[in-house]
């Protein structure tokens, strides 16, 4: 089992991310790829999304979470890699990238890292509009789609 | 022992961090937001609606009751909202 938790304020490009991760792997059958994406909204657009994050902590737990799907899942290599600072409509955000022997625990590998690391990673999203800037609120469905791991 | 703060509540409050020295009968998370906003207005105001802040002690989530112990670092911020 290999993880890798990357965090950083540059751009990344997620095919180029995706091929980086599979390459040389003869003994997985199957291979999920999740990126977030910067959005924007028609009604109200946003120029620009800023992330802010608490470094070590966001680090641990990227790492525990990467962790408790690896014993949940069997799964075979794990990477997560989440931005901070700046960034710009339709740029990517966050990518996990799973690798199992078969297609359910690679889906549900990634869905469950995902979904702790919406409610449970310590990241901040911040909107940029033409009115200025807004905190992101959570939701209470992300909190839903945790707890039914539980 | 280090005070940090994200978001939302960093702004309001005009700082990310600071070091503070509460007495000894501050032993647990409520005492030292009770403390902090007896001193402090702004803190007060902030953490107006306590049920939203989130806690870390030295980098682990942890409920307001929580004893402070002989933890370094702890963090006050609001949901998080990553990914």
């Amino acid at each position: 089992m290999s993880t890798i938790v990357r965090l950083q304020n540059e751009i990344f490009d997620p095919g180029q991310e995706s091929n980086a991760f599979l390459k040389d792997e003869t003994q997985a059958g199957a291979a999920v790829t999740f990126t977030g994406i910067v959005r924007s909204n028609a009604k109200a657009p946003i120029t620009s999304l800023t992330l802010e994050h608490y470094p070590p902590m966001a680090q641990a737990q990227l790492e525990g979470f990467a962790t408790k799907a690896s014993e949940r899942f069997e799964l075979q290599k794990i990477c997560v890699i989440h931005r901070y600072g700046k960034m710009l409509p339709g740029e990517p955000i966050v990518q996990v990238m799973t690798l199992a022997p078969h297609r359910r625990a690679a889906f549900e590998g990634a869905e469950f890292i995902m979904d702790f690391l919406k409610t449970s990673a310590p990241f901040w999203k911040k909107e940029t509009g033409i009115n200025g800037e807004v905190w992101v609120e959570a939701k209470t469905h992300d909190d839903d789609a945790m707890d039914r791991w539980s | 022992m280090k005070v940090l703060y994200f978001a939302w509540l960093r702004e309001r409050l005009n700082r990310g961090e600071e070091t503070v020295s509460p007495p000894k009968d501050v032993t647990t998370i409520v005492d030292l937001m009770d403390w902090m906003a007896k001193n402090d207005e702004g803190f007060e105001l902030a953490f107006e609606k306590r049920s939203l802040i989130k806690t870390a002690l030295d980098e682990n989530i942890v409920d307001h009751d929580t004893p402070l112990g002989e933890a370094k670092t702890i963090a006050f911020f609001p949901p998080m909202t990553g990914g």
